[in-house]
């Protein structure tokens, strides 16, 4: 007999690897649920979407249910950005409980196809072994920060390059063989998968009412203990923190490269929508990256810019020819060029992007650089007069050189 | 319902017929590919402006453009 996970339990992370008896004796066999009683569960349970966009599960189900055609469902794999690692932990952990979640959707849905789509940062031998035997079709496809973009997802799985594409036509509409197509993050479906079995009251055992259930994080930068953890959802930045052991931190970036910072006094802050709106953060896919004490920030932001730029598909031209601009702007004050307008200058080129390409990539740049300047205000106006305040900076290393 | 002027990026090379076209809805950035000039990512078109937006789906090179009926 087996029992749900308890509410503060690892629901997720505790997994049984590829071994899909040992599987079965920790989470129970799947049920077979029609269409209606799974969509009633995931709607009551409140899950969102655990990818980046944070858009309500439910919703996008009911999207591709009223589809003319047989769906196909996704499973997204494409752990592109750098800074993150939970996807790869939990298809190493847990590769059953995430293929669960694929065939329940994929059974109610009456779906064409399922697939499981990873890309180059996933281990293939647990998931390999974990889809042998079982009604997915597993997709290696190639990686880089966008192609986990929904409608580059897409593109690569119709053989095209894995690049994104106009979001007028959407892919709940039109996506893997131009059927209605639901794209699902990988720990999305596993949370799905808990709901299938234990229900919506289970899973709002763990966070808050209006954002219940637990979620991934990846915790990197200035810790003693870097890694991915499970945490309640709403948890205090600061208690999602503190098994990493937090060394000297100054501000903490959420989100990602697309994400926003948080200023060390502010760590009581909770992981909520309403409480890290004031920063512009978003949990997004649950990346914390602690900045310490002595690192420039702007050092480090202007270093994040480039590699942003150059993530660019190179498609749009606002992206294409704003997101260089602010990274070399964003290198001249982090180097301590005095000319005053450069502020001025970032925010109206982070304004003028933000909005204007297929994808995510130039919004979520524009968020980082103007997050970099309003939290670290202070430090933007000390390099603007010749000096830099942390002990490692481009400014101190010359000086001292 | 309220008609609307999408803009393929993907698309969009920069040749600047719809600015042109449509000079109070649409300026032109520093590279010179086009700006809503109401910040909106889809911007509306007022119906005074119709036959030119009209006009600027047809003639964009690279048929970066079309306009839609939205609810809002």
């Amino acid at each position: 007999m087996t029992t749900a996970p308890s509410a503060l339990a690892r629901r997720l992370l505790d997994g049984a690897g590829a071994d899909h008896e040992a599987h079965v004796a920790r989470y129970g066999a799947l049920p077979g649920l029609r269409l209606d009683d799974l969509l009633a569960a995931v709607a009551d349970s409140g899950l969102t979407g655990r990818g980046g966009g944070g858009f309500p599960a439910a919703t996008k189900v009911r999207a591709v249910a009223q589809g003319a055609r047989r769906p196909v469902v996704v499973a997204n794999g494409i752990e592109g950005e750098p800074l993150s690692s939970k996807d790869a932990v939990l298809l190493n952990r847990n590769p059953h409980l995430v293929l669960d979640g694929l065939e329940v959707l994929a059974r109610a849905l009456h779906a064409k196809r399922a697939i499981l789509a990873v890309g180059p940062e996933i281990e293939p031998g647990p998931v390999t072994d974990a889809a042998r035997r079982r009604p997915v079709h597993l997709v290696a496809l190639a990686g880089g920060f966008v192609a986990g973009q929904e409608t580059a997802l897409v593109n690569g799985l119709n053989g095209r390059a894995p690049l994104p594409r106009d979001p007028f036509t959407r892919v709940t509409e039109s996506g893997v063989d131009d059927r209605p197509t639901l794209v699902l993050n990988v720990e999305t479906l596993a949370q799905i998968a808990l709901v299938a079995r234990y229900g919506a009251t289970w899973f709002r055992s763990a966070g808050l009412p209006d954002d219940p259930g637990t979620s991934l994080f990846t915790i990197s930068g200035s810790v003693s203990r870097p890694g991915v953890i499970e945490a309640e959802r709403g948890a205090r930045l600061s208690d999602a923190l503190a098994p990493a052991r937090p060394v000297r931190p100054a501000a903490v970036l959420v989100g990602g490269y697309h994400g926003a910072w948080v200023p060390a006094p502010d760590l009581g802050a909770r992981l909520t929508r309403a409480e890290l709106a004031p920063y512009s953060a978003s949990v997004g896919t649950g990346i914390l990256h602690v900045l310490d004490t002595e690192t420039c920030p702007l050092d480090l932001s202007a270093d994040v810019m480039d590699y942003l730029a150059r993530q660019s598909a190179r498609q749009c031209g606002p992206c294409l020819n704003g997101l260089p601009r602010m990274a070399s702007d964003l290198h001249r004050l982090a180097v301590g060029v005095r000319d005053p307008d450069l502020p001025n200058e970032l925010e109206r080129m982070a304004a003028l992007v933000t909005g204007r390409g297929a994808c995510a990539h130039p919004d979520g740049s524009a968020r980082f650089v103007a997050s970099t300047l309003r939290v670290f205000r202070g430090h933007v106006a000390a390099h603007l007069e010749g000096r830099c305040p942390s002990a490692r900076s481009t400014r101190a290393r010359s000086v001292a050189s | 319902m309220t008609t609307r002027l999408h803009i393929d990026w993907t698309r969009c090379d920069g040749h600047g017929s719809c600015v042109e076209l449509l000079p109070d809805q649409l300026g032109v950035d520093d590279f010179g590919f086009p700006v809503p000039r109401s910040g909106q990512r889809d911007p509306v078109v007022p119906r005074r402006a119709e036959d030119a937006a009209r006009h600027a789906v047809r003639n964009c090179p690279v048929m970066a453009l079309r306009m839609y009926d939205a609810a809002s």
